[in-house]
């Protein structure tokens, strides 16, 4: 099934809780609001005519310009062999954005690892710490506005360059 | 401690009237057969496992911001050490992704060469992967054989790219250079004395009694958690998922080539256990020696690397490319707001969520099948981490 059937289903089921189509995009995207993702994933995974029975990939962008942070859903069908892309837009200065780990259980790690490099918050998340960076490190590395930090435990993160 | 809300039942000191109490034990960060920086917190009562957590991350270097910093060009080095045994499958991704937002087109040489590294890289990555789960397992031998051939494949993918660790062979929009005078003849005479050896390894260790009493039955993944986990490459196929990328999203010049995908059949216990997962590359082994077969004997005339400007600017745009890897499906997500910069890159490997799955596979497991499971699952810690 192609991203535009996709988006149809998605529409009818769920009204103007789904955006816009984007299908001229090298991956077509359904924009999805942050509190419909969860029954939105439900459906695309339980219904057997899209059976999206994966979660390939979730990763967060910082989109500084727009003041949102961006997090991408990248779907996959074992059984029909097609994938849909979900974005879904959380405003930057206070992310939120429900778990759909209850849908697939990868989104435990994955999610973890957004939270702890661009600072969303999943609400619901049965385990949200750190998972890369030191549980102690203050900020989030991936943000646009990230500065690294001058030292870290007394340990300088500066260094001489090595060419005069 | 109370033990009350675990699945597992633990056998009590019969008799004696004594309680037993779980005990917290550290595993890693170094340790013998972690094979990298990897720290497992693992709460046992006895010899028996209740969880054992993941503690990730001593590696992490931030490789996604690097790629924010460097430009598409320059981050091709970085994408090596992603995954240090398997890097040709980082290279190969990376460049797509980059061909991808750009839509430039590979010149059919160049996709052979690139097909026949990440072939031949997939042989040595899989054999250090059984070698070292051999050797983790208590057999030294095997591991030997295992790094002799390895050995003779970096020589060929030395020839190639000058390194014998962090190959890095490919380019955005081909390859660095054609393959040397002689590079098929010395491939397939590699191939030849190499592919009898497989039966050798087969008599010596997958036969092995000592060795299927190890792994049979051992830490079982269904096919339905192995989907839900995400779990790709060999690690899904063992548990019985017939999928692989190279078929099921066909990229590069794989369509064109003749190849079985080896599935886990629960040949010695159940399907999904340690030993379907090794079976598995093993079996993964003898059908790269086939590909690489076809490729010296289909391999066409003609560039190696397409015309790519060395300010290499694709339009604005997101991508997502998923490639083959040795560790399974590696999905490389990449963000262009049109300048020489990627705006944001975000890399998924196999080993990420592997690890998301140990806790759950090995409870209830002995502390020393944690070793097992470990090396089952191929994890490459640099490639949790990144």
């Amino acid at each position: 099934m192609d991203a535009t059937a996709i988006h149809q289903r998605l529409s009818a089921r769920f009204g103007n809780q789904v955006g816009e189509c984007d299908s001229q995009a090298k991956d077509p995207a359904i924009a999805v609001l942050p509190e419909a993702i969860v029954p939105v994933c439900e459906f695309l995974k339980t219904e057997p005519e899209l059976a999206f029975d994966a979660l390939s990939n979730e990763s967060g962008v910082d989109y500084k310009a727009r003041g949102v942070i961006q997090v991408v859903y990248h779907l996959y069908s074992y059984r029909h062999r097609h994938k849909i892309v979900l974005k879904v837009d959380a405003p930057r200065d206070r992310p939120v954005i429900p778990t759909v780990e209850s849908v697939w259980k990868a989104a435990n790690w994955l999610e973890r690892e957004i939270y702890d490099l661009l600072g969303v918050t999943f609400a619901g998340h049965c385990d949200l710490r750190r998972l890369l960076m030191p549980e102690d490190w203050v900020g989030y590395p991936l943000r646009k506005d990230f500065v690294e930090p001058e030292e870290y435990h007394g340990i300088s993160t500066r260094r001489e360059s090595l060419i005069k | 401690m109370s033990l009350a809300g675990y699945e597992i039942e633990v056998e009590r000191v019969a008799g004696t009237g004594l309680a037993t109490e779980a005990m917290t034990l550290n595993m890693g960060p170094q340790h013998p057969s972690t094979h990298g920086v990897l720290r497992f917190v693992v709460k046992a009562d006895g010899e028996v496992m209740l969880e054992a957590i993941p503690d990730v991350g001593y590696l992490h270097r931030s490789i996604e911001k690097i790629s924010e910093k460097v430009g598409y060009h320059g981050f091709m080095p970085y994408t090596d050490r992603v995954d240090y045994v398997a890097a040709m499958f980082c290279n190969q991704g990376w460049a797509m992704v980059c061909e991808r937002l750009a839509g430039l087109e590979v010149p059919k040489r160049a996709e052979y060469c690139r097909v026949i590294a990440a072939e031949l890289n997939r042989i040595a990555s899989h054999l250090l992967s059984v070698g070292t789960m051999v050797l983790d397992i208590g057999a030294a031998t095997p591991f030997f054989h295992a790094i002799r051939e390895r050995e003779k494949i970096n020589d060929l993918l030395e020839e190639l790219c000058g390194a014998r660790l962090t190959f890095n062979y490919m380019r955005i929009g081909g390859v660095a250079w054609d393959l040397p005078p002689g590079y098929a003849e010395k491939c397939l005479a590699f191939l030849d004395q190499f592919e009898p050896l497989i039966d050798e390894y087969n008599d010596l260790i997958t036969n092995n009694k000592i060795y299927v009493e190890r792994l049979a039955d051992v830490a079982v993944i269904t096919a339905a958690e192995a989907v839900n986990y995400n779990l790709v490459g060999p690690n899904l196929r063992g548990s019985g998922v017939q999928y692989d990328v190279r078929r099921g999203e066909p990229y590069s010049v794989y369509p064109e080539l003749e190849f079985d995908i080896p599935v886990g059949g629960g040949e010695v216990g159940t399907v999904g256990d340690c030993f379907d997962r090794y079976i598995v590359r093993i079996r993964e082994m003898q059908q790269s020696i086939k590909i690489l077969r076809q490729c010296f004997k289909q391999i066409p005339n003609g560039p190696v690397i397409a015309k790519v400007p060395r300010k290499f600017k694709p339009p604005a745009g997101d991508a997502y490319i998923r490639v083959e890897s040795a560790r399974g499906d590696m999905g490389w997500y990449t963000v262009s707001d049109g300048t020489e910069f990627p705006y944001r890159c975000h890399v998924r490997t196999g080993s990420f969520s592997a690890m998301s799955i140990l806790d759950k596979a090995s409870r209830g497991l002995m502390i020393a099948d944690l070793v097992a499971v470990i090396s089952s699952l191929d994890i490459v810690a640099p490639e949790v981490d990144r």
